[in-house]
């Protein structure tokens, strides 16, 4: 990518007191990217983005904005802003109030002002709303007015803090979309922190998943879904059926291993890959493994019995005992076909298909990008 | 009250205990206004008829009037002096966390814990041992230690409520500490300031002992009263005073607790 | 007004070591609170060391003899009459504040858990009596009390009594019964405060696992609110005990307290290190009663199981 680097975070480590929330964290962010910050609550990816608007120092590393070292930078002087994840709408000022809050320091015209906080109402679909009090909004009406606030300030990156967490699921879906369609209308660089990995994987450009303050993987959406690295990330985007087998061969670029009764696979070598005692975890995805119906066939099958299942609307989850594997499989059915009618105990056989296979490195076993 | 009823029949007493409860609060206080509109020199029952002549006695009572500028003079400076020093201990309190904290929230607070009497002997053993002539200030400056506390729970309660993350916006959208404090800090916890402007006067309007002991020739309204207590013919007047005393601090108490409930409730919606 | 104020602590992250906008974390608060601290330094910390000086030095018409001597703490420890007044006024300070919290309990309990969404409003109706001048209410239960008093001629046109009763007025019970009534409300912020954080599931969980109301009540609910109840005692005994215009205007002979007593030696009798000494005394002695009523009242509560 010969994108230029928006924000670059150079080996920033996080203390309070002994406790790491960060650990020499380093990644770079290019100009008009929708980037998501991702993972589970405590694993450093709100310090981080705090850590770019200013209001968290790091103990450790530099940060820079547009090629600008910002770490001693006040927040109200570096050319971010931020949607909080409670939106923080002053409540003393009604909403054309709280858009042109920043623009008061930059004394433009009134006619100039005035335009610019219609135009923001406008971006975000408030327009006729400016006279309205924060406790007369609803909570969408409240995020749009903290986005439209964040925005009329023609800032260079635009942080968002879960911004989508409070709300209920329809609205959040609509949200995303919106906040999607938004961020390439303005193109500027985004910066979203979220635990939801729909959310991220829907929305950005790439993706940082963090566990534990450390950086797992930096992946487009695609990438990281289909070919998590560690074990975590893949167990925390979607569902993983996990594996251990054992190492038969290695060449270059390939390893080749004994998946029990799934035969032997051949998969792609990542870099830095170490086998311990010869033995390492693979994974396939559920929705992977299909099911086959009557007298279908398939090169790769293997039979099994139905041990539970759960109708979730569009798709049932399956749990599948299959003889030879300790762990019963995971599997996801689209409905169309009757997958919510087969009984728990029925005999059915799966199809799947090798090259699905990937190779996971254990998570201590990563320890830098 | 039915509903009411229904959930507490198994402790069918209580709304009755509540009610009594309600009347001994508020009888003996009431007696004071009955007994000020009574046409008897004397607090007797049954009553013997309806006068406001007691008040019109109130009207050309120098010693009365002087009484009452001090205490409002004493007032209105007590108000302003425990508010700010309660702002600045109340924000440091919820905003910032350094060593030290509890011992110090925990010596502005003492005089709740202690007999007024010890904390008027010791202002007055330190006043008189400086060689200061005792006075309306001296008077401020003691009232003041007592109104401190009653001043910060209000402000506390008003900061609490204050989200961390309003100022923080504002600096993100580039606001200085000082422009945020004035823009945003500053409107939106000014209810709970007012409160305690509200709630200080009327305790320095009401307080008696410090002023007692501290004030030299140039007496506040209770201590005015107190003086007049040991002359029963002057008894009447000295109801109508308390009575008009209570009828201003429940109108200044009630004022407080709507702007703070307001204030409040607008807050608190908002940030959800 | 709530007893918060001593449990709020910001959450903010320790200075780190890189100078930042955020360095002097600790600086900027303790120079925030400084001004007040230093006013309550000032004025109250260093007049009660003061106090705490003078008693230990005597007093001879208006000159101080700064000799350190036990002599007021022995008059205030041995005299009879000064024992006499610590009884009387310890005694008097313990059964206000029994009494009190023993009734502000309910009251507190009904406005927590069926107050509903007027809460507030019951909170504030409960409050504002004491928000009038002490003075007038004790004058108010004078006029109650007294022989021709409101209570008397009442009773008497009711035709219970023939004869005016003496005994309500000018002795210990009209001190309790006035300051009983003054402290009401006091007690009652305490106590409701620390009943609204009782997680209400608790109590159905207790419910569910077959306790009574009233078992559920002794067994969580009373345990929970303890906190508040202590504070709530603490708050009307010690200042009860140096309780000055009640015992004047209500107590009569029988129902003088300390508070008299030390009032007199700043005035007349002009023994400042006396009155000092006093003034300590009565500070220790109260804190030791309410420290062993605290004492009891916990280990009650534990033993209820």
């Amino acid at each position: 990518m010969a994108d230029r680097a928006m924000i670059e975070i150079q080996s920033v480590s996080k203390y309070y007191g002994i406790y790491k929330a960060l650990d020499e964290v380093s990644l770079s962010i290019s100009e008009g990217e929708f980037f998501s910050l991702l993972g589970p609550s405590g694993c450093g990816k709100t310090t981080l983005l705090r850590s770019i608007a200013g209001f968290e120092t790091p103990t450790e590393g530099e940060i820079l904005i547009d090629g600008v070292p910002s770490v001693d930078l006040p927040p109200n002087r570096r050319p971010t802003n931020m949607v909080f994840q409670n939106y923080a709408i002053f409540p003393h000022l009604d909403v054309s109030e709280n858009v042109a809050y920043g623009l008061k320091r930059l004394r433009l015209s009134a006619e100039e002002e005035r335009k610019r906080v219609a135009d923001a109402l406008d971006q975000v679909r408030l327009s006729g709303l400016g006279k309205r009090k924060a406790h007369e909004l609803s909570g969408g009406q409240r995020q749009r007015v903290a986005l439209a606030r964040a925005l009329v300030m023609r800032p260079k990156v635009l942080l968002l803090d879960e911004p989508l967490s409070a709300l209920d699921k329809k609205l959040r879906e609509e949200m995303q979309v919106e906040l999607r369609m938004l961020q390439k209308a303005v193109g500027i660089t985004f910066v979203l922190v979220t635990h939801d990995q729909y959310e991220a994987l829907a929305l950005s450009d790439r993706i940082a998943v963090m566990f534990g303050g450390r950086i797992a993987q930096i992946a487009t959406p695609k990438e990281i879904y289909q070919r998590p690295r560690t074990r975590k990330v893949a167990d925390f985007l979607g569902g993983m059926n996990f594996l251990t087998a054992k190492v038969l061969g290695e060449r270059d670029d390939a390893v080749s291993v004994d998946a029990a009764r799934f035969g032997a696979v051949s998969l792609d070598k990542p870099q830095g890959f170490a086998a311990a005692n010869g033995e390492v975890t693979i994974g396939i995805r559920p929705e992977r493994l299909r099911l086959l119906w009557d007298d279908d066939r398939a090169p790769h099958e293997l039979a099994g019995r139905i041990e539970n299942r759960a109708y979730f609307g569009e798709v049932t989850h399956l749990m599948i005992d299959v003889e030879g594997l300790e762990q019963p499989l995971s599997m996801v059915e689209t409905n169309n076909y009757g997958a919510d009618d087969l009984p728990i105990g029925a005999e059915i056989r799966l199809a799947y298909d090798p090259d699905a296979f990937v190779l996971l490195a254990e998570d201590e076993a990563v320890r830098r990008i | 009250m039915s509903l009411l009823t229904r959930r507490l029949a198994f402790l069918p007493w209580l709304p009755a205990y509540v009610a009594v409860y309600f009347l001994f609060l508020y009888l003996p206080i009431l007696l004071i206004p009955i007994f000020s509109f009574n046409n008897a020199a004397t607090t007797t029952f049954p009553l013997a008829g309806f006068t406001t002549k007691w008040y019109g006695t109130l009207a050309g009572n120098g010693a009365m009037l002087e009484a009452a500028r001090n205490s409002f003079v004493v007032g209105v400076c007590v108000a302003v002096l425990s508010t700010t020093l309660g702002i600045c201990a109340a924000r440091a309190i919820t905003r910032y966390r350094f060593r030290g904290q509890k011992a110090a929230a925990g010596l502005i607070m003492a005089p709740l814990f202690l007999p007024e009497i010890i904390v008027a002997v010791s202002l007055l053993m330190i006043v008189l041992a400086l060689g200061v002539q005792l006075s309306l200030i001296t008077v401020i400056l003691g009232q003041t230690v007592f109104c401190v506390p009653y001043a910060m729970s209000v402000l506390v309660s008003g900061f609490e409520g204050f989200d961390r993350s309003l100022e923080e916006a504002s600096y993100d959208l580039g606001e200085t500490a000082l422009g945020t404090f004035r823009r945003v800090t500053l409107p939106v916890v000014a209810p709970a300031i007012v409160s305690s402007l509200l709630v200080t006067f009327t305790i320095s309007l009401d307080e008696f002992i410090l002023a007692f002991f501290l004030s030299g020739t140039e007496p506040t309204l209770p201590v005015y009263i107190w003086g007049q207590l040991r002359f029963a013919a002057k008894l009447p007047g000295v109801l109508a005073l308390g009575t008009i005393m209570i009828a201003a601090s429940i109108l200044m108490l009630t004022l407080a607790e709507i702007l703070r409930r307001r204030a409040e409730n607008r807050t608190r919606i908002a940030l959800t | 007004m709530t007893t918060a104020a001593f449990g709020t602590i910001a959450e903010t992250p320790s200075a780190s070591r890189r100078g930042s906008w955020m360095r002097s974390e600790e600086a900027r608060g303790l120079a925030m609170i400084s001004p007040t601290f230093l006013y309550a330094l000032a004025l109250l910390f260093l007049p009660v060391l003061i106090v705490l000086a003078y008693s230990f030095w005597t007093q001879d018409y208006l000159d101080i003899d700064r000799t350190f001597t036990l002599e007021n703490y022995r008059q205030a420890l041995t005299e009879p009459i000064y024992r006499d007044l610590f009884v009387r006024s310890l005694w008097i300070s313990l059964s206000v504040s029994i009494a009190t919290v023993v009734f502000s309990y309910p009251i507190a309990w009904f406005i927590s858990f069926h107050g509903g969404v007027h809460r507030n409003l019951w909170l504030f109706l409960v409050t504002v009596p004491c928000w009038t001048s002490y003075l007038l209410r004790v004058m108010s239960w004078k006029v109650i009390l007294g022989y021709g008093g409101v209570m008397n001629t009442g009773l008497i046109s009711l035709g219970v009594i023939d004869q005016p009763l003496t005994s309500l007025l000018y002795n210990s019970n009209a001190v309790v019964i006035t300051l009983v009534h003054s402290w009401a409300a006091f007690a009652i912020l305490p106590i409701y405060v620390s009943l609204q954080k009782i997680d209400r599931t608790l109590i159905e969980a207790a419910r569910d696992l077959g306790d009574s109301r009233i078992r559920a009540f002794l067994r969580v609910t009373l345990p929970l609110s303890l906190p508040g109840v202590i504070s709530a005692f603490l708050i009307v005994m010690i200042p009860t005990v140096g309780d000055f215009v009640t015992p004047r205007l209500v107590g009569g002979k029988d129902g003088v307290m300390i508070a008299t007593a030390i009032q007199a030696q700043f005035g007349k009798a002009a023994n400042w290190p006396l009155g000092a000494a006093l003034s300590v005394t009565t500070m220790v002695l109260v804190s030791l009663a309410a420290a062993s009523v605290v004492f009891a009242l916990r280990f009650a509560v534990r033993r209820i199981r």
